[in-house]
C-alpha cells in the first residue's frame, strides 16, 4: 500500500491503482475526456494532469499507477498537487486547445446540458478564446441509423473506437488520417453494426456522436428521470427512464456492476418508439368477426358470457415472454379457482421443469461468476443476440486470455475467438465420453461452465439434452459444493419467464403445456384460451378457442383476440422481473398506460371479480405477501438467492435419448423478439440493414472474399 | 581537428567499396569473437566507460540505457530495435552509414544485442530512404552469407538482424511509435511508464537505440572505451557525425570530434558561410527541434550538449542548419511549424491542436498580418504544448517557436509594422516568395 | 491536412502478383508468429509499387485478408503514413521536400518549375507523366534542395538541372539519381576535408574502388589509372538485383533510366565497358600547354566543378574538345554519366568558335 501525500493530506492508497483513481479517492476531482474505468488507457486528452513533486513534467493521472511513483530522496511519500498553479494553467490551455477547433454549437447540440466538455470548460476553461484561425470542419459519417455524427464536434478522444474494439468486439470503427486531420470513422464509411453500439452515444464526452432518433427532442433537464429494468433480454439490465409529458423519450443504462456494468443493448436503448405505436388503449370485443372498441364493462361482460359455467379443463392460460411475476401470479390463482391445471409460461416449448430445483432453470454461475470462469461450454445458444451485455462480459474473459469458449450448436459471429465444436447433441455425446478434444479442455479447467440455451431444449428431445448437459456438468466438475461453484447455467431470452417459473405458472396435475393447448384448441378441446401477452406462438393454431388477449400491442395474439384486455407496457408498471441468474428486480412506473389500458394485475384481479371468483388481494402490497409465500426468494429484490445444486444431480439420470439434428438459435432476429420491438420503426430499419448487410456478407463470402470480422 | 585516424566511419561519403569485403578491409569485424567471449558485462562497461550518449537526439548515455534490460530472461524474448527513422529536418547522417558503412551497424547490432540477451534486432528505416534500405538489405545478406550474423554464425552467440521499414512519419523516430509501428499500427507514442526496457516490442523487453549510437560500439569496444572517452570533453565524449545543411559554401556530413567549435566546423568542413562568416544570422545547431542560435552567440561556440544547453539550445542530431543574413527567419520557422503540424500524429491533445495553431499565427506573422500582442500569445501557446505532451515532439514543436521569439522578436515587430502601415500586399511588405 | 484524397476510380480487386506473394510470406516471417500484423506497412508499400504508385481500397481490403487484420485498421495505417498515396500518381512521382533546409537552399525555385511544367499539387499531368508534391523532410539535407522521383532521390538541384532531369524523364532519356553536382554523396563539394589520410586504407587492396565525382586526388588518380569506377546508377542498380523480387510500378511504369529494372542491371555495365574502353578516351594532355589551360568555363555546361575533372583527364583547352571524335564524346558522356549532355550543349561547336577567338571573354554565362 503506498503512501502518498494528495493536496497536502497523507493517505494509504490501494496497489495498482492509477494515481486519477487515488486522487478521487482523496476527494481531490480530476477532469478527465478520454479516460473511462471500463476502457483501456489513452491518456490523449491530457486533461487529467497532475504535479508530482519532483517530476520534471506533468504527469497524466490517469496513466500513471500509484506503484509508479517514487518516493523522496529522504523517503518521504510522493507529493501530488492537483490544483496548482501549473496545474491549472495546464487544464485551461488543454481546454482551450480543444476548444479551438470545436464549433462551440452548444444551442444546437443535443449533448448541451450534459456535456463534459461543457462542463469542463465551466469548471476549468477561462471564458474567453484567443484563436483567431478559420476553425477546422469534419464530414459527418453515416455511421448508423442509431447514431447522429457530428464530428467536427469531436475532440479526438477515441473512446467510441476503444469502446467498439475492447468490448463490443466489433473493429469497425477506426481513427483515421493523423494530426488535427485525424478523423473518426468506419471502414470506407460504412454502417457500423453492434448490438452494442449505442453505448458510444454515452461514452462521447461531446456531441459528436449522439442519438439520432433523439435527436432535437428535448433537454436533459426538461425530463422526469425513472430507475428501473429493462425487460427486452433476461439480462435485467438496469436503466433510466427519461419522459416528458407521459412520453417515454429516451432509455439510458443505469450502473450496476454485478449485472449490466453500464452498457444496454441497442434493442433496449433504441425500443422506445415501440412504446407508443401499435398500442391497445382501450378493450376491444370481436363482434362479427371485426375487432370493436368497448368499455371495460363490456369486455368483462363478454368474458363472463363465455365462461359461464365452464369446465376448468377446458380453460387454459398461456403467460408471454414480457408477463411481469404480479400478473402472471394473478392469472395462476385464477386459474386454479376455474379448476384448470392448463397454465404454462414456456411458450418456446422447452423442456425446463422445476424438478431439478431452481437451479435446473437458472443461470447459476451469475454474471459475476463469469469473471472467474476459465472454460465456458456453450450449448445451443447465442449470447450475443440473446444476452449481448454478458456476452461482452464473456468477450472479455476471452480477450484477457483467462476463458476459452466452446461452441456446440449454429456457428455464430460471438465476436471473440472460440472452438467450434459441432452442431448438435451428437457432439456433447462425444465430449461426455471423451471421444471429443475439448474433453480434454474441460476436464484440466479449474472453473469449467455450461451454458444451455433455449434453442438446444426447446426440441422434441430437450429433456434429453437437458439431461445431457446435467451429466456433463456432473462429470467435469462444474458443480463444486465445496468451492461454492456452480456450472451449470440455462440462459433464458425472456424477461418474464424465471419469474412465472418461480411461482408456479406450469401445467399442473393433469395440465396441458403450450404446445398441449394449442393442440387441444385445434381439436376443439379448449373453449377459452388466455394469453397474457403471449405472441411468440403459433396463435392460428387457437382459431377454435375463445380468446381472451391481455397485453399492451397489436401484435399476434391480440391479431386472433375475442376479446381484448389493454395492459401496461414494462415503462407503465412496477413490477417484479426475475432475470435469468434468478436475481428479482423491479420496474418503476415511468408514464401511465395510454387510454383505458391498465396495470396488468388488476385487470386480472377485476376480471376475477366479474366472473365471481374474486383474488384475495386488493393491492399490490397484499398481492406481493402473496407471491413471496409462494416464492420467498422473490422478496429479496435485487439479491440472488444460492440454490441448493445437489438437485441438479438429478438432472442426469434421466434418459438420454438424442435426435441427430443440430441445434437452432432462440432468436433469429435480434432486433425483433417481442411486441414491442415489432411495433418499433428503429428496430424493423436496424432489421432490414442487419439483413441486407448478411446478404452482402454472404454474397461476399460466395465470391471467395471473406471478411474475418464484423 | 580529429585526426583521420580517430574517425569511424571511413567510408562516409561512398568513395570505397561499401561491400563486406572493403569494410573488412578498413577493419570491420575485426577480432569480433574474441569480443563477444569477454561477455555482456564488459561489452556494458565498455560502453559506459567510453561515455557514449545517445545518438538520435535526446543524448541518454548508451551504456546505462543497456544496463536497464533485464539480467535474465523472464521467458519474454528481448529485442533491439534499431531506429533509423531519419526524420528530423536538418539531419542526413544515419544515411550515411546505413548505404557506405552498414557492415559497421550490422556489427554493432551484434554487439548490442548480445550485450542486452537480445537474438533479434529490427532496424526500422524511414519508407523514404529505399536506396538506403537496399544496400543496407544487401550487406544484411552479405554478413548472413559469411556467417558472421545469423543461428549457427562464428561467433558463437544465435542473432538474426531483420530490416523493417516505414512508409512517411516522423514521429515514428520516437522510441514508441517506433514500436507501434513495428507492431503494424499507427505510430503513435505510448505512455510511460511502463518503459521500452520493460514492456516494449510484443510486450518484451526492448531497447531503442540510434543508428550512429550503435555503429561506434565497434569501433568503442576495439579500440577501448577509454579511447573514445578522451576524444571530445567530459560528459560529451567521442566523435559525432555532423550535418550542415543551407547557407553554406559546401554542405555536408562529417565525423567531428565533440566540442569542436561551430565557427570552425563550418568553415574547415562546409566551405564556411556564405557570404562569411560575418553574413551569418542565425544557426539551428541540432535539427529542426532545438532552439535557433543567433549569429552574436555563435562565434565561440562549442558543439556539444553541454555547451549548447548554455545557450538555451541543443545539441540534438548535430545537424547545423545555417541561416545567413538574406533569411526570413520568420519564414524559416514558420516553415518548420508547418512539419511539425503535418507530423503530430494526432494522438493528444496539445499537439494535435496546438501545432496547427502556431503554423497558422506564424503564417500570418511572415505577411505581418497580426497583432504585436499575438506575438505573446504564441509564446504563451508554445509553453501550453510544451511539457502537456505523450511525447517530445509538442516540445520539438515548441522549442523553434520559443527560440524564434526570443532571438527575432524585432524582426516580427517590424513585419507587423510594416504591414500594418500599408497592409496592401502589393506594397512594401516582403511577402512569402 | 486532412485526409488525404481518395480516388473516386477504384478498381475492383486487387491481387498481389506470384513473386510478390512469395516475397510477403518472406516479410511475414520476420515477425512472430501472431505478430503478422507487423507486416502490413511493408505489404502495402509493395501493393503500391505494384499498383503504379498508388495503393487501392482493394489492396487494403486484400492486405487485410492477408494479416488476419481488421480493415479498418489497415486503412489506419494506410491514411496515417503520408507515403501511401490514395489516388494515381504520374508515371514520375516528384516529392519535393521543401522543409526548411530544402527551403534555404532554393526548393522554392524547384517548386516553380513543377508548377510551370506539372501543374498544382496532385494532379497529374496530362501525358500521365508526371504529379508532384509538397512533402517534409526526406533526409538528404546537405544535398539541398532535392527531390525524390518514384523510388530514388535526385539531390543538388537547381532550377536548370531539374528542368534538364524533367526534360531527360519526359523524352525517355536515362538519368542518374543522387547528387547532380558530381559530388558523391555529402562529401564537401570542392573535395572532402576528412578522410584523406591515405593509411586508412592501406588495407583495402585491389578492391579499392571510388566514386566518379567530389572525391580526393587519390581516388581521381585511381580512375585516372583506369579502375573500375562505378556511379552512383550502377551502384544503386547493384542494390536493386539483391533484391530482385521488386517489381516497381509494371513494364509501362518503369522510370527509363532508373536503374530500377532487374534487366538494365546485367546489360549496363557491359555496354559502359565497351565505351568506356581506352580507344575512345580523348587523348589528353599531362599538363596545360605553356602551363596555361584555357577558361573551360566559358563552355556552356562547364562549371569550375567539371573543369577540374576535365583537368584530371588531362583536357586543359578548347581545341582539344574540339577535336573530339564522337567516340570520344561517347566516352567522356559516359564517364560523367551525362546522358548526351555534351552533345545536347553543344560542346564541340561552342569549343570550335572559342578556340578560334583564343581571346578571354566576359560572358560567364556557363557558371552554373
Amino acid at each position: 500500500m503506498p503512501k502518498l501525500i494528495i493536496d497536502g493530506a497523507e493517505m494509504d492508497v490501494e496497489d495498482g491503482l492509477t494515481l486519477l483513481q487515488a486522487c478521487e479517492q482523496a476527494g481531490s476531482e480530476i477532469p478527465r475526456f478520454c479516460y473511462h474505468e471500463r476502457l483501456s488507457i489513452a491518456g490523449n486528452c491530457r486533461m487529467c494532469l497532475v504535479e508530482v513533486k519532483g517530476m520534471p513534467k506533468l504527469a497524466a493521472s490517469c496513466a500513471l499507477g500509484v506503484n509508479d511513483l517514487r518516493p523522496g530522496p529522504e523517503g518521504q511519500p510522493p507529493e501530488i498537487l492537483t490544483t496548482s498553479p501549473l496545474v491549472q494553467k495546464a487544464r485551461s490551455g488543454t481546454l482551450e486547445f480543444l476548444l479551438i477547433n470545436h464549433p462551440l454549437d452548444c444551442p444546437i447540440c443535443d449533448q448541451g446540458g450534459e456535456c463534459d466538455l461543457q462542463d469542463q470548460a465551466v469548471a476549468f476553461g477561462v471564458g474567453t478564446s484567443r484563436y483567431d484561425e478559420n476553425k477546422r470542419a469534419i464530414e459527418n459519417r453515416n455511421i448508423s441509423p442509431l447514431i447522429k455524427t457530428i464530428m467536427t464536434r469531436c475532440i479526438s478522444c477515441t473512446r467510441c473506437v476503444r469502446f467498439m474494439t475492447e468490448i463490443a468486439g466489433v473493429e469497425e470503427l477506426g481513427q483515421i488520417g493523423r494530426g488535427e486531420g485525424a478523423e473518426i470513422t468506419t471502414y470506407l464509411n460504412k454502417g457500423m453494426l453492434s448490438e452494442l453500439s449505442g453505448n458510444v452515444v454515452d461514452i462521447c464526452p461531446v456531441g459528436a456522436l449522439t442519438h439520432r432518433p433523439f435527436a432535437f427532442t428535448a433537454r436533459p433537464w426538461e425530463m422526469k428521470k425513472t430507475e428501473s429494468i429493462d425487460v427486452m433480454d433476461a439480462q435485467g439490465a438496469h436503466i433510466r427512464i427519461d419522459t416528458r409529458g407521459g412520453k417515454v423519450l429516451r432509455i439510458l443504462p443505469r450502473e450496476n456492476d454485478a449485472i449490466n456494468e453500464e452498457w444496454i443493448t441497442d434493442k433496449t436503448r433504441f425500443v422506445c418508439d415501440g412504446l407508443k405505436n401499435q398500442r391497445l388503449d382501450t378493450p376491444y370485443i370481436k363482434k362479427n368477426g371485426k375487432l370493436r372498441p368497448a368499455t371495460w364493462a363490456q369486455a368483462f361482460e363478454a368474458i363472463s358470457k363465455r365462461m359461464n359455467n365452464i369446465d376448468g379443463n377446458r380453460f387454459a392460460a398461456i403467460a408471454g415472454d414480457l408477463a411481469a411475476v404480479e400478473e402472471v401470479f394473478a392469472l395462476k390463482t385464477l386459474s386454479d379457482y376455474l379448476g384448470s391445471p392448463h397454465i404454462d409460461c414456456r411458450t418456446e416449448n422447452c423442456s425446463l421443469s422445476p424438478d431439478g430445483g431452481r437451479a435446473g432453470y437458472l443461470f447459476n454461475t451469475t454474471i459475476v461468476g463469469l469473471d472467474k470462469a476459465d472454460v465456458i461450454l456453450m450449448i445451443g445458444t447465442d449470447p450475443r443476440s440473446e444476452a449481448s451485455v454478458m456476452n461482452a462480459r464473456i468477450r472479455r474473459g476471452v480477450s484477457t486470455g483467462q476463458t476459452r469458449v466452446g461452441l456446440v450448436g449454429a456457428q455464430v459471429d460471438l465476436s471473440y475467438d472460440h472452438d467450434y465444436l459441432g452442431a448438435g447433441p451428437q457432439t456433447l455425446v462425444d465430449i461426455l465420453e471423451g471421444k471429443h478434444e475439448f474433453s480434454e479442455v474441460l476436464k484440466t479447467a479449474k472453473n469449467p461452465m455450461l451454458i444451455v440455451g433455449e434453442g438446444a431444449i426447446a426440441r422434441s428431445d430437450g429433456r434429453a439434452v437437458l439431461a445431457l448437459a446435467g451429466r456433463l456438468a456432473n462429470d467435469f466438475g462444474m458443480i463444486c459444493e465445496e468451492d461454492d461453484w456452480n456450472g451449470f447455467n440455462i440462459l433464458h431470452t425472456a424477461a418474464g419467464r424465471v419469474g412465472a417459473m418461480d411461482i408456479g405458472f406450469l401445467p399442473g396435475e393433469g395440465g396441458l403445456d403450450t404446445n398441449g393447448i394449442l393442440a387441444a384448441s385445434e381439436t376443439g378441446n379448449m373453449e377459452v384460451v388466455y394469453l397474457l401477452g403471449a405472441d411468440e406462438i403459433d396463435v392460428q393454431r387457437l382459431a377454435n378457442s375463445f380468446v381472451i388477449y391481455q397485453g399492451s400491442h397489436g401484435d399476434n395474439g391480440a391479431a386472433i383476440a375475442d376479446v381484448i384486455l389493454p395492459g401496461a407496457a414494462y415503462s407503465e408498471k412496477t413490477a417484479t422481473y426475475v432475470n435469468f441468474e434468478g436475481r428479482p428486480q423491479m420496474t418503476m412506473r415511468a408514464v401511465f398506460p395510454p387510454g383505458e389500458a391498465r396495470e396488468d394485475w388488476t385487470i386480472i384481479r377485476a376480471l376475477s371479480q366479474a366472473l365471481g371468483k374474486t383474488l384475495p388481494y386488493d393491492n399490490s402490497m397484499e398481492l406481493r405477501k402473496q407471491i413471496y409465500e409462494v416464492a420467498p426468494q422473490l422478496a429479496a429484490i435485487g439479491q440472488i438467492t444460492s440454490e441448493p445444486i445437489s438437485s441438479l444431480r438429478e438432472l442426469s439420470h434421466e434418459a438420454i435419448r438424442i435426435q441427430p439434428t443440430p441445434f437452432v438459435l432462440a432468436i433469429d432476429d435480434f432486433y425483433l423478439t417481442n411486441p414491442v420491438t415489432r411495433a418499433s420503426v428503429i428496430m424493423a430499419e436496424m432489421s432490414t440493414l442487419k439483413q441486407e448487410m448478411n446478404a452482402e456478407q454472404a454474397a461476399a463470402n460466395s465470391k471467395g472474399m471473406v471478411q474475418t470480422h464484423g | 581537428m580529429l585526426s583521420d585516424k580517430d574517425r569511424i566511419f571511413t567510408n562516409l561519403y561512398g568513395l570505397r567499396d561499401s561491400d563486406l569485403k572493403g569494410a573488412r578491409a578498413r577493419g570491420a569485424w575485426d577480432g569480433t569473437k574474441a569480443m563477444v567471449e569477454k561477455g555482456e558485462d564488459w561489452i556494458i562497461d565498455e560502453v559506459k566507460a567510453s561515455g557514449l550518449r545517445g545518438r538520435g537526439g535526446a543524448g541518454f548515455p548508451t551504456g546505462l540505457k543497456w544496463s536497464f534490460m533485464p539480467k535474465q530472461s523472464d521467458g519474454r524474448p528481448h529485442y533491439l530495435v534499431i531506429n533509423a527513422d531519419e526524420s528530423e529536418p536538418g539531419t542526413c547522417k544515419d544515411r550515411e552509414i546505413m548505404r557506405n558503412d552498414p557492415q559497421l551497424l550490422i556489427e554493432g547490432a551484434l554487439y548490442a544485442s548480445f550485450a542486452m540477451r537480445a537474438n533479434v534486432a529490427y532496424i526500422y528505416v524511414r519508407g523514404e530512404f529505399i536506396l538506403e534500405r537496399k544496400r543496407l538489405q544487401a550487406a544484411i545478406d552479405e554478413a548472413y552469407a559469411a556467417n558472421l550474423i545469423g543461428k549457427n554464425n562464428v561467433h558463437g552467440y544465435p542473432f538474426d538482424l531483420y530490416l523493417h521499414h516505414g512508409a512517411g512519419a516522423y514521429i515514428c523516430g520516437e522510441e514508441t511509435a517506433l514500436l507501434e509501428s513495428l507492431e503494424g499500427r499507427k505510430g503513435m507514442p505510448r505512455l510511460k511508464p511502463p518503459f521500452p526496457a520493460n514492456v516494449g516490442l510484443y510486450g518484451a523487453p526492448t531497447t531503442v537505440n540510434n543508428v550512429e549510437s550503435i555503429a561506434v560500439v565497434p569501433d568503442i569496444l576495439r579500440r577501448g572505451g577509454s579511447w573514445f572517452a578522451t576524444l571530445g570533453k567530459p560528459n560529451n565524449a567521442g566523435t559525432k557525425l555532423f550535418s550542415i545543411s543551407g547557407h553554406v559554401n559546401n554542405p555536408c556530413n562529417v565525423e567531428e570530434e565533440m566540442g569542436i567549435p561551430l565557427r570552425e566546423l563550418i568553415e574547415k568542413h562546409a566551405g564556411g558561410v556564405r557570404g562569411g562568416w560575418d553574413n551569418l544570422l542565425a544557426v539551428i545547431p541540432g535539427g529542426s527541434s532545438v532552439p535557433c542560435v543567433p549569429a552574436d552567440q555563435c562565434q565561440d561556440l562549442a558543439m556539444d550538449f553541454d555547451s549548447l544547453l548554455e545557450v538555451k539550445s541543443g545539441l540534438g542530431t548535430a545537424a547545423v542548419i545555417v541561416m545567413d543574413k538574406s533569411t526570413d527567419m520568420i519564414r524559416a520557422i514558420a516553415r518548420l511549424a508547418y512539419f511539425y503540424k503535418h507530423e503530430s500524429c494526432g494522438q493528444c491533445t496539445p499537439c494535435r491542436e496546438g501545432t496547427g495553431w502556431m503554423w497558422r499565427v506564424l503564417e500570418r506573422m511572415v505577411k505581418g498580418e497580426a497583432d504585436i500582442s499575438e506575438i505573446d500569445m504564441l509564446f504563451d501557446v508554445s509553453k501550453q504544448i510544451e511539457g502537456h505532451t505523450i511525447c517530445a515532439l509538442g516540445d520539438a514543436a515548441a522549442w523553434p517557436v520559443q527560440g524564434l521569439i526570443r532571438h527575432f522578436r524585432p524582426v516580427i515587430e517590424q513585419r507587423i509594422e510594416e504591414f500594418t502601415k500599408n497592409p496592401n500586399p502589393q506594397g512594401a511588405v516582403k511577402a512569402a516568395e | 491536412m486532412s485526409v488525404r484524397p481518395v480516388s473516386n476510380n477504384q478498381p475492383d480487386s486487387f491481387e498481389f502478383t506470384e513473386q510478390n506473394i512469395a516475397w510477403a510470406n518472406e516479410q511475414i516471417a520476420k515477425y512472430p508468429a501472431d505478430k503478422q500484423a507487423s507486416a502490413v506497412i511493408p505489404l502495402l508499400w509493395r501493393a503500391q509499387e505494384q499498383h503504379y504508385g498508388w495503393l487501392p481500397e482493394a489492396a487494403i481490403k486484400k492486405i487485410a485478408q492477408m494479416l488476419d487484420m481488421a480493415p479498418i485498421r489497415v486503412t489506419e495505417v494506410a491514411t496515417f503514413y503520408t507515403m501511401f498515396n490514395l489516388a494515381p500518381v504520374g508515371k514520375f512521382f516528384i516529392q519535393l521536400c521543401g522543409t526548411t533546409p530544402c527551403l534555404l537552399r532554393g526548393s522554392d525555385e524547384l517548386a516553380k518549375v513543377l508548377k510551370k511544367r506539372v501543374g498544382g499539387q496532385n494532379q497529374v499531368s496530362e501525358d500521365g507523366l508526371f504529379s508532384w508534391l509538397e512533402v517534409e523532410c526526406l533526409g538528404a539535407c546537405a544535398n539541398a534542395p532535392m527531390v525524390q522521383i518514384n523510388q530514388e532521390y535526385f539531390e543538388d538541384l537547381n532550377a536548370e538541372n531539374f528542368t534538364m532531369l524533367l526534360d531527360d524523364l519526359e523524352a525517355g532519356r536515362d538519368v542518374t539519381p543522387g547528387p547532380q553536382n558530381d559530388r558523391s554523396c555529402s562529401c564537401p563539394d570542392g573535395g572532402a576535408t576528412s578522410l584523406t589520410d591515405a593509411s586508412l586504407y592501406a588495407n583495402e587492396g585491389d578492391s579499392a574502388s571510388s566514386g566518379v565525382a567530389a572525391m580526393g586526388a587519390e581516388a581521381l588518380s585511381n580512375i585516372a589509372a583506369g579502375s573500375t569506377a562505378y556511379s552512383g546508377t550502377v551502384a544503386a542498380s547493384t542494390f536493386v538485383s539483391a533484391e530482385p523480387a521488386l517489381v516497381s510500378f509494371d513494364d509501362d511504369h518503369q522510370m527509363k533510366g532508373v536503374s530500377s529494372a532487374p534487366e538494365e542491371t546485367t546489360s549496363q555495365p557491359t555496354e559502359r565497358g565497351t565505351n568506356t574502353s581506352d580507344d575512345a578516351k580523348p587523348t589528353g594532355l599531362s599538363q596545360a600547354r605553356e602551363g596555361a589551360s584555357d577558361d573551360l568555363k566559358r563552355i556552356t555546361g562547364v562549371g569550375p566543378k567539371l573543369e577540374s575533372t576535365l583537368h584530371s583527364l588531362g583536357i586543359f583547352h578548347f581545341d582539344q574538345i574540339a577535336g573530339w571524335s564522337a567516340d570520344n564524346v561517347a566516352w567522356v558522356d559516359e564517364y560523367l554519366s551525362f546522358r548526351g549532355r555534351i552533345d545536347r550543349e553543344g560542346w564541340i561547336d561552342q569549343a570550335k568558335v572559342m578556340a578560334q577567338e583564343d581571346g578571354p571573354s566576359d560572358d560567364d554565362k556557363g557558371d552554373v
